[in-house]
Formats: C-alpha cells, sequence, structure tokens
C-alpha cells in the first residue's frame, strides 16, 4: 500500500526536476553572443536611463506600512462577511464598527497628507 | 494523522531559533524578523493544540495574534527607517548613544 | 450580548471611542491651539472616571467571562486613570517646551490608557495578550515621539524590540497554557486544573514563560536591562507615565493570572518569584547608586520599586495571606504613582533642550532659589526611599508585613537593607539641593507646579490616613468564578 505522502514527496521532487532541467538544458544549448543592448536592463522595450541600483523615494515606505495594516484587518472580515447570514444582528452591527475604526483610521492617514503622491 | 507533539516539536525549534536569533544577531531588521518567528512559533502550537482539543479558541488567538503582528510591524519598520534616516545604519550595537 | 456585557467594560470602551474621536478632532484644531487636544483628553479622562466610580461596589462578568469587573479591576482603573490625568497634566507644557507638542499624543496616551484598563479586566487569556498589545504598542510610539531626537528614537526602537521579544515570552506561555488546559479563559483553566486533566508540566511551562514576558513588561531583574535606556531616551513626560502605567498595568494581568489560576503552580513558582525580586531589589538599588543622571536614576530606582512589588508576589499561592499581599501590592502601586509622578514632575521642570538640566548636580542650590519645589522633591525622595512622613514608608511597611505573614522573612530583610541602601542616592539628591551652591533653571508651568504640588501633599498627607486606602484596598477582590 502507497503511503499518502508519497504523493507529496513525488510532486516535490517533479517540480523541482523540471525547472532546474529547464535552466540546465537552456544554459547548455543556448548560442552566446551577448552585446551591450542585450545586456541592458529590460523596461518594457524603453531604453535604460540611469542605474537600475537607485534609491526608493522613502514616501513609498508609507503607503507600504498603510497598506500593511488595512491588508491584515481585513482577516476579520471574511468569517464575518461568510457567516453574515447565520450571524445575529448585533454581530453585523460589531462588524459594522469595525469597519468604521478602519474608516476612522483611513481618514487620519488621508488628512495627515499619506496619502499624496509626492 | 500526525500527532501533535511533531507540531509542537517544529514549533519550539522555531520558538528557540527565534529567541536565538533576537539574541545573537545585530540588525534590527533581523532581530525583528527573529520576533516574528517566536510569534509564528506560537501561532503553529495554537492551531496544532487547538486541531487537538477539537476548539476554535486556539486558531481564532492566531488571528489576533496576526492581526496585531502586523500593527508591531507598522510601528516598528517606521521606527527603523528613521533611526535609519538619522544614522544610516540599523545596527543595534551602534545604538549607544544612551548610556551611564 | 446584553446591556449587562457593555456595562462590565464600559469604562474601557467610553475611552476608547474617545480617543477614536479625539484623533479624528485633533486633525481640525489649529496647530497654535494645541492646548484643546489637551483639554478634550481630560475631559475624556474625567467622564471614564466618572463611569468607573459608579461601578464602585459592582460585580459583573461581561462576554462570557472573558471579562471581570471586579473590586480589583475597579481598584485599578481609577488608579490608572489618574495615571493618566497627570500624565497630560505633567505633558502638556513639557511637550510644547520641547518642540514636540504634536495634536498625535494624547489620543496615543489614551490608547495606551484603554489598553492597561483591559488589562486590569481581562479574565481570558486572548483579551490578556490583547491588552498587552494595546498598552505597549502606543507606548513605543511615544517613546519615539520626541523624533529626529536620536536619544528618542533610539530608545523607542529599543523598546520596541524587548517589548515585543517579551510579548513573544507571554504568546508562547499562553500557548502552552492552553496546551496544557485546552481552555485560554481563566476559569476553565481553573476547571482544568482541579479535575486533573491539566499536564502539569506543560502548564509550568506556560506559567514560566509568562512570568517572563511580564517580568520584562514590569522591568524586573534579570530582565531590566532596556529600563534604564528607555527611561533615559525617552520624553520626560512619556517616562513618567510609562514608570507608573505600564507597571501597574503588569502586576495587574500578573496578580489576576497567578493568583487566579495558577495558585497550584505556587509551590515551582515560589522559590523562582522570590528569587527574581530578591535580585531586583538589589540590582535595581545597587546600579542607582552610581548614576549621575536624575533619569537614569530614577530609571534604576523604578527597577527597585518592582522588585519591593514583587516581593508581595511571592506568597501568592498561599490562600491565608493571599488577600493582604495583593492589597499591600496595590497599596504599593497607589504609593509609587503619586510618587513618581511627582519626582518625574521635578525632573520635568528642571530639563531644559537638548538633555540639559538632567545631571544630579544641577539640582544644586535649589533649595535657595526655589524652596518650594526643592520641598516637595525631599518628600518624593523620602518617600522613594520610605522614611517618614511618606506615604513609602507605609507602603513598604504592609508589604513587608505581608511578606513576613507569608513566612519569606529573608526577603523582608533584604528589602529593609536594600531600602536603607537606597538612601544614599536618594538623600544624595536632597543633600544636592540644600547644601551646594549653584544656580537652577526652572520650568514655571501652572499645571506642571499644581501636579508636583498636589502629589507631594498627597504623599504626606495619605501617610498620615492610611487606613481608608488601605481598607480600600482590602476589599478590591478578584470576583470568585464558576
Amino acid at each position: 500500500m502507497l503511503n499518502p505522502w508519497m504523493f507529496v514527496g513525488l510532486f516535490l521532487i517533479v517540480g523541482l526536476l523540471i525547472p532546474v532541467a529547464a535552466i540546465v538544458l537552456s544554459a547548455l544549448l543556448a548560442p552566446r553572443k551577448p552585446n551591450p543592448i542585450k545586456l541592458s536592463t529590460y523596461e518594457c522595450g524603453m531604453e535604460t536611463v540611469g542605474d537600475s541600483w537607485v534609491q526608493f523615494k522613502a514616501q513609498y515606505y508609507v503607503f507600504a506600512l498603510v497598506f500593511l495594516i488595512f491588508d491584515v484587518e481585513t482577516v476579520f472580515l471574511f468569517p464575518w462577511a461568510l457567516a453574515l447570514n447565520a450571524l445575529p444582528f448585533f454581530a453585523v452591527v460589531e462588524g459594522i464598527v469595525f469597519i468604521l475604526i478602519l474608516i476612522a483610521g483611513l481618514s487620519f492617514a488621508w488628512r495627515k497628507g499619506m496619502l499624496e503622491w509626492v | 494523522m500526525v500527532p501533535v507533539s511533531y507540531y509542537l516539536v517544529v514549533s519550539v525549534i522555531l520558538f528557540t531559533l527565534g529567541a536565538l536569533g533576537v539574541l545573537i544577531r545585530r540588525n534590527a531588521l533581523v532581530v525583528f524578523m527573529s520576533i516574528e518567528l517566536m510569534l509564528n512559533a506560537a501561532n503553529l502550537a495554537f492551531v496544532a493544540f487547538s486541531r487537538t482539543f477539537n476548539s476554535y479558541d486556539g486558531q481564532l488567538f492566531v488571528f489576533f495574534v496576526m492581526t496585531v503582528a502586523a500593527a508591531e510591524v507598522a510601528v516598528g519598520l517606521a521606527l527603523i527607517v528613521a533611526i535609519f534616516r538619522s544614522k544610516h545604519s540599523i545596527d543595534v550595537d551602534q545604538l549607544s548613544s544612551l548610556k551611564g | 450580548m446584553t446591556q449587562l456585557d457593555f456595562y462590565t467594560l464600559l469604562p474601557v470602551m467610553t475611552l476608547t471611542i474617545w480617543a477614536c474621536v479625539l484623533l479624528l478632532v485633533d486633525l481640525f484644531i489649529l496647530s497654535e491651539r494645541r492646548g484643546l487636544t489637551a483639554i478634550l483628553a481630560v475631559v475624556g479622562l474625567l467622564v471614564t472616571m466618572g463611569v468607573s466610580i459608579s461601578q464602585m461596589g459592582r460585580e459583573a462578568t461581561g462576554f462570557n467571562q472573558m471579562i471581570v469587573l471586579d473590586g480589583f479591576s475597579n481598584f485599578l482603573n481609577l488608579l490608572l486613570l489618574l495615571t493618566g490625568l497627570l500624565g497630560i497634566a505633567v505633558a502638556y507644557g513639557y511637550n510644547r517646551r520641547m518642540g514636540i507638542e504634536r495634536g498625535e499624543y494624547y489620543p496615543i496616551m489614551l490608547f495606551s490608557l484603554a489598553g492597561m484598563m483591559l488589562m486590569a479586566q481581562a479574565s481570558h487569556l486572548i483579551m490578556i495578550f490583547i491588552a498587552l498589545e494595546l498598552l505597549s504598542i502606543p507606548l513605543y510610539v511615544l517613546a519615539a515621539f520626541a523624533y529626529p531626537r536620536p536619544e528618542s528614537e533610539e530608545a523607542g526602537l529599543k523598546y520596541f524590540l524587548l517589548g515585543s521579544f517579551s510579548s513573544g515570552f507571554v504568546l508562547y506561555g499562553i500557548a502552552m497554557t492552553f496546551g496544557a488546559t485546552g481552555s485560554l479563559a481563566i476559569p476553565g483553566i481553573v476547571a482544568a486544573i482541579a479535575d486533573g486533566t491539566a499536564n502539569t508540566s506543560l502548564l509550568l511551562i506556560g506559567a514560566a514563560l509568562i512570568l517572563v514576558g511580564f517580568g520584562f513588561k514590569v522591568a524586573a531583574a534579570p530582565f531590566h536591562m532596556w529600563t534604564p535606556d528607555v527611561y533615559q531616551g525617552a520624553p520626560t513626560s512619556v517616562t513618567a507615565f510609562m514608570a507608573a502605567g505600564a507597571k501597574a498595568a503588569g502586576f495587574a494581568a500578573l496578580l489576576r493570572v497567578f493568583v487566579v489560576a495558577f495558585p497550584t503552580l505556587s509551590d515551582q513558582l515560589t522559590p523562582i518569584i522570590s528569587v527574581l525580586a530578591a535580585l531586583t531589589m538589589i540590582l535595581g538599588n545597587v546600579i542607582a547608586i552610581a548614576q549621575t543622571d536624575i533619569k537614569r536614576m530614577l530609571a534604576y530606582s523604578s527597577i527597585a520599586q518592582a522588585g519591593y512589588m514583587l516581593m508581595a508576589f511571592v506568597a501568592y499561592g498561599n490562600p491565608a495571606v493571599q488577600a493582604v499581599s495583593v492589597a499591600s501590592a496595590l497599596f504599593y502601586m497607589v504609593a509609587y504613582t503619586i510618587t513618581s509622578f511627582g519626582a518625574w514632575g521635578v525632573v520635568i521642570a528642571l530639563e531644559k533642550a537638548e538633555g540639559k538640566g538632567l545631571a544630579i548636580s544641577d539640582y544644586a542650590g535649589m533649595g535657595k532659589k526655589y524652596p518650594f519645589l526643592a520641598a516637595c522633591m525631599t518628600v518624593f525622595m523620602l518617600s522613594l526611599t520610605g522614611l517618614p512622613p511618606t506615604l513609602g514608608l507605609i507602603g513598604k511597611l504592609y508589604l513587608f508585613r505581608a511578606a513576613v505573614e507569608g513566612g519569606f522573612i529573608t526577603l523582608a530583610v533584604i528589602g529593609v537593607v536594600t531600602s536603607l541602601l537606597s538612601a544614599f542616592y536618594y538623600l544624595r539628591v536632597v543633600v544636592n539641593m540644600y547644601m551646594k551652591t549653584g544656580d537652577p533653571e526652572v520650568a514655571r508651568e501652572t499645571w506642571l507646579d499644581f501636579t508636583i504640588g498636589a502629589t507631594a501633599l498627597l504623599t504626606v498627607v495619605l501617610s498620615v490616613v492610611p487606613a481608608g486606602l488601605f481598607a480600600w484596598a482590602s476589599q478590591a477582590l478578584f470576583i470568585a468564578l464558576k
């Protein structure tokens, strides 16, 4: 009798083998004729300007932080939304209160100018 | 079915790795990631125990831990960015302006 | 859900809603009129205090016994609200003077306070964890509030890293407790232990981890290393609030969890706690002697005070002395809150921009130039040492009595000896003020002066008539949960 975990193992092995085989094959078979244009950074067909190692505007990180909070807080909304039909009226109101608190946070960030793209 | 002790062993290993990371590593970001590892070790234990006891309390707790951890991450990253701006380093050994 | 559920949690909810609204209202207050936010925050605290006073003597549980309202939580709620009021009073002028008058300060403080109050009312480990984080995360922000001052940023990061490290321990301890008993509610844990279905070794590990985590929070040795750095680097108004509030909340959770849920583990835990208490008293007092910066000195002093409070906690498993231990711990918390706020208030009065005016030598000549402030500071130093005629003495007497009654005579002796030792550094401040010549410069602010004067008066007056307060603390019992 096969152990059910065999499939997981098999899946892992095959899953690793296929990409490795593809990379090795292309390394072996592909012709190599580099020139400066081929080596340049690919930017959707536009010509590259400057170095690819640039400092990002610190403004981005505030977006990231705000996103981080709101993204994770929605974890409470999924079970709430799924069980909405079975919930008593009060639990529905509680969910709405939770959303209102999130909105309060969002409007705070908005008013503080954190959502402005500089 | 995998017995709960297996999960517990993994969780203890993760927790120890996290605690060691906090004590050994010097980069504030890595220290911070180690702390997250500790929290997630606890999450693993919660889910495993929750399964054995057939109670949802543990799983529920994991939700709360995740969201609380996110709030912590936001504050922590903001602090690390602020420190990096003024010191151009996040090595915790260089945080030594407070001494006495 | 019934109205009773909300009634049990009413103080915390009032404060939370007020803080949310204040956060938004503050956005529309002009920066020249920032004082308005502080006044609104005070109004919120007073309203909450009214709610809390109306709940005096009531006992109830709510939200499936996750939240309890009992004498203990009511006492602590009122103490914490007082902490909040004092915290705003000392911050009001200081923040303006230091150029950190940002409106978020007060809502963030109220959020932290709501977490502390939730901690006093929580009777479920999920609630305790959430309360712990709700009180800690705003404090991380407040510690770094004077950004871009590097000391403040550094204090914030250090507090954050060690604070979340300790939360990790608490969380893992909760996980182990859950694994041992199959329940996260304190009544459920008690029932599982009583049935004998609990896994004792797992439970012990859980309790020890929770103890370590809260040891960090209340700054008990050997988990105290963050305290001096954070207390020194954070804005002094924040330090004052943090020293009193976080400590009271941490001890509240420790007392409730250990006294109610883990009394059967006291055989194994009592030796550990007594070693912690002794170590904390000795380390805090000895290192404080070497300090030249007043903020660091008071930080080590607060570590030492945590040691005294831990002493009340040692006999928690002994039902005969449990009530008197809890009462004396609560009494000492009140004494410490009032006294330490006064002392930090004087520090705030002398502090100048760029961290000047914080050396103990800067206090030279205070007695001549500012007799009122010097007299108040003397009262606070006497109280922290435990000398008459102050509240600190009475608090220590109750604590030592509880320790002796619990059979921990060695600990009581260590307490007395370290108190004598502490006279050395506390009285050095007094000597500096009266015996040395200097020209200190003090900022006079109405609310700050009022706070210093009121806390000094309370320290002396309450020491003359402590019986009422102690009787109240003795009635602050835990609700019996089925």
